[in-house]
């Protein structure tokens, strides 16, 4: 992994088009600013980890499946 | 065309329940192509892969415990499966539910829902960009939080 020491005010560019500023640091917490053309898309990494885990979780689930039909007419009388 | 399902084993599928992944599901990423079945119970439907027969996902139209669900995904990734922000008419929306042992604890990913182009079958698990969706929304308690609130 590259590694880069940048301060506030600074940044780094990725390929042509992306950019990454150092806009704040406060403590323990750096505040990012991402430049970047449209059609790329940023998340937060947690939030991958976090769907991936539950898909995974998600995918152990066994092949009997409660009965919540009764729920649903519950739906209906709602509407 | 038959295909061998978690559930029900080796059973006929019409091709128009094949649905293509083209970026697979977070974690399966080498699986693209499902099947959407209808589950025995209603109202859960099966995503059921056609490679690798133990991994099905249940799923669920996350609406019906919480009308006020808006996946709220980026125009980006509708893109993806070329959809609009728009485009409700091609679009179905579901939530992958984990089912544990106690059943009444299961819960609905509402951060990563399935957003599916119904009109070329193709589909993809999106990343809700608000913060209010989870991955863990107890189906139960919204439910019942749906009938207190009609009472």
């Amino acid at each position: 992994m590259l590694i880069l020491s940048r301060k506030k005010d600074e940044s780094i560019i990725i390929g042509d088009d992306v950019e990454v500023s150092v806009v704040d640091i406060k403590g323990d917490q750096v505040k990012l600013g991402i430049k970047a053309p449209r059609d790329i898309k940023v998340y937060r990494q947690e939030v991958f980890t976090e769907i991936q885990r539950e898909n995974l979780a998600a995918s152990k689930t066994g092949t009997k499946l409660p009965e919540i039909e009764l729920l649903q007419q519950k739906k209906k009388q709602s509407e | 065309m038959k295909v061998n399902t978690k559930p029900y084993g080796l059973i006929e599928i019409d091709e128009r329940q094949h649905i293509h992944f083209p970026a697979g599901i977070l974690g399966f990423e080498n699986l693209r192509d499902y099947v959407l079945l209808d589950a025995l119970q209603q109202p859960f439907y099966w995503l059921q892969s056609m490679d690798v027969h133990e991994i099905a996902f249940v799923l669920i139209e996350p609406n019906i415990f919480r009308p006020d669900y808006q996946p709220d995904v980026s125009p980006l990734e509708l893109e993806e499966i070329e959809l609009s922000p728009e485009d409700k008419e091609n679009s179905l929306i579901f939530s992958i539910v984990t089912i544990p042992e106690n059943q009444e604890e299961m819960t609905a990913n509402l951060q990563g829902p399935i957003i599916l182009n119904r009109k070329l079958h193709i589909a993809r698990q999106c990343i809700s960009e608000n913060d209010k969706w989870k991955t863990r929304h107890k189906i139960m308690e919204e439910l019942s939080n749906i009938r207190n609130s009609v009472c």
